[in-house]
C-alpha cells in the first residue's frame, strides 16, 4: 500500500545493491505483516465461528428448507386464470393496504416530530452555537444514547407504557430519528461561516435571531436532505417495529409468520419491497431536483 | 460613484422594487408553492396526530405511565450476578455480526465485478446483479431474520444468515462503486505488458479497490454489531432475546443492565473499527461514502 517506503532516498540513489537490500527488507517488513494480520483474522475467525455455534452441516441441512420456505411464498399462479389467482393471493389486500397506509404515516409522524425536535437540540449540540460547554457536552451525550439504542428498543419500551399500536413505534422512531437528526444537523450547524453570526451579533440580534436570519439560510439546504434521507430509513423502520407490537404492515407480517400463512407472508413482503424500491426512487428524484446537487455538496 | 445610504429615499426603493420584483420577493408562483407545501404539510400532520391518538387522555396516560412505570424503573440497573451470561451473550453477539459480515464479504466479493460497469461487457447482467443486490437490501435484518428463524430453526444461525444476505446485497454496491471509480491506467499497464484477465485483476485492480473494501467491511462490521443486538427479538440469536425476554416481562432494572452493555461494546467496536480504518485509508478526517448506503 505503501509503496514510497520503498523508494531508497536520494543519497542512495544510484547504488543498485543498496536499493535491492532495502526492497528486500520491506518485503520481509510486508509478509511479516501480512502473515501477523492473516493469523489474528483467523484467530477472530475461529472464535466467532465457535461463539456464534456456526454449524456448516446445520446450514446445509437448513438451505433447502429456506429454499422450500422461500418457495411457499408464492402459491401457484397460472397464466390462464392469473387475474383469480392474484385475487386469491392478495385475499386480504384491504387490511394490508390500510397497514401500509398506517406505516407510511406513521414514518411520516416520526420524521416530522424528530426533525422537529432533533433539529432544534442540534443548535445547542453544535460546539460553535452552543453557549455553554456543559450544555453541549450534555446534549452530545442525551443525542448519543437516542440514537445507539435501537428503534426497536425504544418501541418495546413504548409498548409498555402506551400499549400495542403504532403509538408505540411512531414514538420509538421519533426518539431514534431525534438522535440521528440532532447530530447530522449539529455537524452542519458547526460547518457554516461564522461572519453572518457575527453580523447579526453586531447589530444587536438576540439568540433566536442569530439562528433565524444567519444559522438558517446556511444550514436549510442540507437539513432538506437528511430529512429525505431520514423518512426513507423511519419508512423502513415502521415497517419492522411491528414485529414488538408497535404497529404498522410489521404487525400482519409477524402474526402471518407466526401463524405459518405462507403465502400471505409473500404478498405482504412484496408490498413492502415495491413501497421501499418505490421510496427509494422517489427520495432520489427528489433530493436530486428539488435541492439540487450543488447544496448538497458543499 | 457612491452612494450613500441616507440619500436613498422611498421612492428610490419603490422604483427598484418595480424594476427588479424577484430581488425583494418571491413571485406569487413561488409564495403559492410554499404555502402549498408547508400547508399541506401540517394539515398532514395534524391528521397523523389525530389518527394515532396524540389528542387522546389515552396518550398522556401513556406518557406518565412511561414516566412512572418505564423511566423511573430503569435505574439503577441491576442484575450483576448475572454479568459474566450477559458477556458472553454479547460476546456471541459480536460474533454474529463478525460471521455475518465475512460471509456478506465472501458472497459479494465475485458478484460486485459482475455488477460494475467497467469489469462486465453485458449491459443485462451489470445491471441484473445491481437490481439483485438492491433486492437483498431492501428487506431490513429483522425481515431476513424472521424467514430464517422459520427456515433454519432458532439460534444465531439464522441471525448468521440474515446479515450476510442483507450484506452481500450492501457491499456489491459499495464494491462495485469502488470498482467502477478505479484508476484505468494501472489495467492498461497490466494489459501492456501481457498479463491475463486474473492478472489485470490481481495486479490493475486490487490494489486499487482493496484498502477501500476493507475500510467498508469494517464499517459494516461496526454496524451489524448493532443489528446482530436486536436480531435475537425475533429468536435469531445474540443479546436481543435476552433484552426482548427482560423488557416483556418487566424486568427493567436487568434491561438497563443489558442496554448499557450493548451501548458499550457498540462504542468499543466503534473505536476498534475507526483506529483500523484509519490505519488503512489514512486520511480520518473524511466522510465515509458508506454513511449513505447504511441506516445509522
Amino acid at each position: 500500500m505503501k509503496e514510497a517506503e520503498a523508494v531508497p532516498n536520494s543519497k542512495s540513489r544510484g547504488s543498485g545493491a543498496r536499493f535491492e537490500a532495502q526492497y528486500a527488507a520491506y518485503r520481509r517488513e510486508k509478509r511479516i505483516y501480512a502473515f501477523l494480520f492473516g493469523a489474528a483474522f483467523l484467530v477472530c475467525l475461529v472464535a466467532a465461528a465457535i461463539t456464534a455455534k456456526f454449524d456448516v452441516v446445520t446450514l446445509i441441512r437448513g438451505l433447502p428448507r429456506t429454499t422450500d420456505f422461500l418457495e411457499k411464498l408464492v402459491p401457484p399462479i397460472g397464466l390462464a386464470t392469473f387475474a383469480h389467482d392474484m385475487r386469491e393471493w392478495y385475499w386480504d389486500i384491504g387490511r394490508w393496504m390500510d397497514s401500509l397506509l398506517s406505516t407510511l404515516l406513521m414514518a411520516f409522524l416520526a420524521t416530522v416530530l424528530g426533525t422537529a425536535i432533533g433539529g432544534f437540540l442540534s443548535f445547542f449540540a453544535a460546539r460553535n452555537l452552543a453557549k455553554q460547554y456543559l450544555v453541549y457536552w450534555v446534549m452530545q451525550r442525551v443525542l448519543e444514547i437516542a440514537r445507539t439504542v435501537p428503534d426497536i428498543v425504544w418501541a418495546l419500551m413504548f409498548v409498555i407504557a402506551f400499549g400495542i399500536g403504532p403509538l408505540a413505534g411512531i414514538l420509538a422512531i421519533t426518539v431514534h430519528t431525534i438522535g440521528a437528526q440532532g447530530k447530522l444537523f449539529a455537524e452542519v450547524n458547526e460547518n457554516i461561516s461564522p461572519l453572518p453570526i457575527d453580523g447579526i451579533r453586531a447589530a444587536g440580534g438576540t439568540w433566536f435571531q442569530e439562528i433565524r436570519f444567519a444559522v438558517l439560510p446556511q444550514v436549510i439546504p442540507n437539513y432538506m436532505s437528511y430529512t429525505f434521507w431520514r423518512l426513507e430509513l423511519n419508512v423502513r423502520s415502521a415497517t419492522i417495529v411491528g414485529f414488538v407490537g408497535a404497529g404498522g404492515i410489521g404487525h400482519d407480517l409477524f402474526s402471518a409468520v407466526q401463524l405459518l400463512y405462507f403465502s400471505d407472508v409473500g404478498a405482504i413482503l412484496l408490498i413492502v419491497v415495491a413501497t421501499i424500491m418505490l421510496i427509494d426512487v422517489l427520495s432520489e428524484m427528489f433530493r436530486h431536483s428539488a435541492i439540487g446537487k450543488a447544496s448538497f455538496a458543499q | 460613484m457612491s452612494v450613500r445610504l441616507a440619500d436613498i429615499t422611498a421612492a428610490d426603493i419603490a422604483a427598484e422594487r418595480a424594476r427588479f420584483p424577484r430581488a425583494f420577493a418571491p413571485t406569487p408562483r413561488e409564495r403559492m408553492h410554499f404555502w402549498f407545501l408547508w400547508g399541506g404539510g401540517t394539515m398532514l400532520t395534524l391528521y397523523c396526530l389525530y389518527r394515532f391518538g396524540f389528542f387522546s387522555a389515552g396518550f398522556l396516560h401513556g406518557v406518565s405511565k412511561f414516566g412512572s412505570v418505564v423511566v423511573a424503573q430503569l435505574f439503577p440497573p441491576k442484575g450483576f450476578a448475572n454479568l459474566p451470561m450477559f458477556m458472553m451473550v454479547m460476546g456471541e453477539t459480536i460474533a454474529m455480526a463478525f460471521m455475518g459480515t465475512l460471509l456478506g464479504a465472501v458472497f459479494a466479493f465475485p458478484l460486485s465485478f459482475l455488477a460494475s460497469r467497467n469489469m462486465t461487457r453485458s449491459r443485462p447482467l451489470q445491471f441484473g446483479t445491481r437490481r439483485f443486490a438492491d433486492l437483498l437490501r431492501s428487506f431490513d435484518y429483522l425481515i431476513w431474520a424472521l424467514i430464517f428463524v422459520r427456515a433454519i430453526g432458532l439460534g444465531p444461525l439464522a441471525g448468521i444468515m440474515a446479515i450476510a444476505i442483507v450484506e452481500t446485497g450492501t457491499f456489491v454496491k459499495l464494491y462495485s462503486e469502488a470498482i467502477e471509480n478505479l484508476d484505468r491506467k494501472q489495467v492498461d499497464g497490466v494489459i501492456a505488458a501481457g498479463g491475463d484477465g486474473l492478472q489485470r485483476i490481481r495486479f490493475g485492480v486490487l490494489p486499487q479497490v482493496l484498502p477501500m473494501m476493507l475500510s467498508n467491511t469494517l464499517y459494516m462490521f461496526e454496524h451489524n454489531v448493532r443489528s446482530a443486538s436486536i436480531l435475537g427479538i425475533v429468536g435469531a440469536g445474540g443479546i436481543g432475546f435476552l433484552l426482548a425476554d427482560r423488557l416483556r416481562a418487566y424486568e427493567l432494572q436487568e434491561a438497563c443492565l443489558i442496554i448499557l452493555l450493548i451501548i458499550l461494546a457498540v462504542y468499543a467496536i466503534d473505536y476498534l473499527s475507526k483506529t483500523l480504518r484509519e490505519r488503512l485509508i489514512g486520511d480520518h478526517r473524511r466522510r465515509e461514502p458508506v454513511d449513505d448506503a447504511v441506516q445509522t
